[in-house]
């Protein structure tokens, strides 16, 4: 997928910067986008260090086990298939969890984890069931509590205030989950009578 | 009037930016006196935790590098003064500014792709200019959703995947027009 997308905009641009008369600029944007890279990176390395450390903090000392507890009773509402303390439900508070705090490495195995959990289960086989739905789309939604990708490519663009976009993007994305939750919800109801029926 | 209604946007905007100004240092003292409490080794625990951020940084700077060239490439081309005039209505009417639809068009495909049209955003406009607040709410309020849904599914093996791209694209689109009209409200 990523070939494609990386192919169509290098073919897109040459083609682009001929029409326009700017193969010049186009030369040196190759290099020049090279070398900002790499100050991006460098520039951005700060930022990610100080958060991937105070969130290995969160997690060592049990705050992310206290937050799965606390979010295991939501979310086992919106994925009924499956019982509060089952160890499916565990996997995906532990995952939901890990994604709130940003620890991506860890968020990844554990929703894996998670999916075969629910799939021993499923009675639908080779199709996600309502409650593995759910999980998917809350997944592809943002729950982070802190942004710090976004952050750390505000500092290095030379923001006055990475953060102050902050509650900006806890709002956008709260809703945009719920919305996601709710289409995901109707969409399932629709499903299940058609079926049934 | 117009002056009243605009300095009281102004305030409410500063209010909302200090919060995320008082989150983070919060956030941070929160976690620290929890490890405390909990007699957890503070420093060591950051120290691992910050070379994992390290690794993490290493790991995406190859694919930084190849699509941070694409972008810029892209961008000397003239091809987003195009784009920004063609989708220039179509934005309109949805409430969010042409400049970031191609970010909003990268973000559900590719994290790093998104990261690098963010930069360049960034660089071009300003962090805090109007358009740099909403492309960051906007390439932070989202995941990445087609690899989340090829991970998650490809991982036990499900095909079909029923109605989860409606609601995860729907969703996508509407934290979108939630982005931009957040920057404008809040």
């Amino acid at each position: 997928m990523l070939s494609h997308i990386w192919f169509g905009m290098i073919i897109i641009s040459v083609i682009c910067g001929f029409c326009t008369g700017r193969a010049e600029e186009l030369s040196a944007a190759a290099a020049g986008g090279a070398d900002k890279a790499v100050q991006v990176l460098i520039s951005m390395a700060g930022v990610m260090c100080l958060w991937t450390g105070i969130m290995k903090i969160a997690d060592k000392s049990g705050l992310t086990a206290v937050t799965a507890r606390l979010l295991s009773p939501v979310l086992s509402r919106l994925m009924p298939e499956y019982k509060k303390d089952s160890p499916a439900m565990k996997a995906v508070s532990a995952n939901v969890t890990a994604n709130i705090f940003g620890l991506g490495n860890a968020a990844t195995p554990l929703g894996i984890a998670a999916m075969k959990e629910m799939q021993k289960t499923n009675r639908l086989g080779s199709a996600p069931n309502n409650s593995m739905v759910m999980f998917v789309v809350i997944n592809t939604a943002s729950v982070q509590l802190i942004p710090t990708t976004i952050a750390a490519l505000r500092q290095a663009a030379g923001s006055l205030q990475p953060y102050a976009v902050v509650p900006y993007v806890w709002a956008a994305s709260l809703l945009a989950l719920l919305s996601g939750l709710g289409i995901a919800g109707v969409l399932s109801l629709k499903k299940e009578k058609l079926s049934a029926g | 009037m117009y002056y009243r209604l605009k300095k009281r946007s102004c305030l409410r905007g500063e209010v909302t930016e200090s919060v995320g100004i008082y989150a983070v240092p919060a956030v941070i003292a929160f976690v620290v006196v929890f490890g405390a409490i909990k007699k957890v080794d503070l420093f060591e625990t950051f120290k691992d935790g910050a070379k994992e951020g390290v690794t993490g940084l290493l790991s995406i700077a190859p694919s930084l590098i190849g699509l941070i060239v694409a972008v810029t490439m892209l961008q000397a081309s003239g091809f987003f003064d195009v784009v920004t005039v063609v989708l220039g209505p179509v934005c309109g009417f949805i409430g969010v500014p042409p400049e970031v639809l191609p970010l909003g068009l990268m973000r559900p495909v590719s994290g790093s792709g998104s990261f690098a049209l963010l930069s360049s955003l960034l660089d071009k406009y300003g962090a805090d200019s109007y358009i740099g607040r909403v492309a960051s709410v906007m390439a932070g309020s989202t995941e990445t959703t087609f690899y989340a849904i090829a991970v998650y599914y490809g991982s036990v093996g499900i095909k079909k995947t029923r109605h989860t791209i409606p609601a995860a694209l729907t969703a996508d689109m509407l934290g979108m027009v939630f982005s931009a009209l957040c920057c404008k409200m809040l």
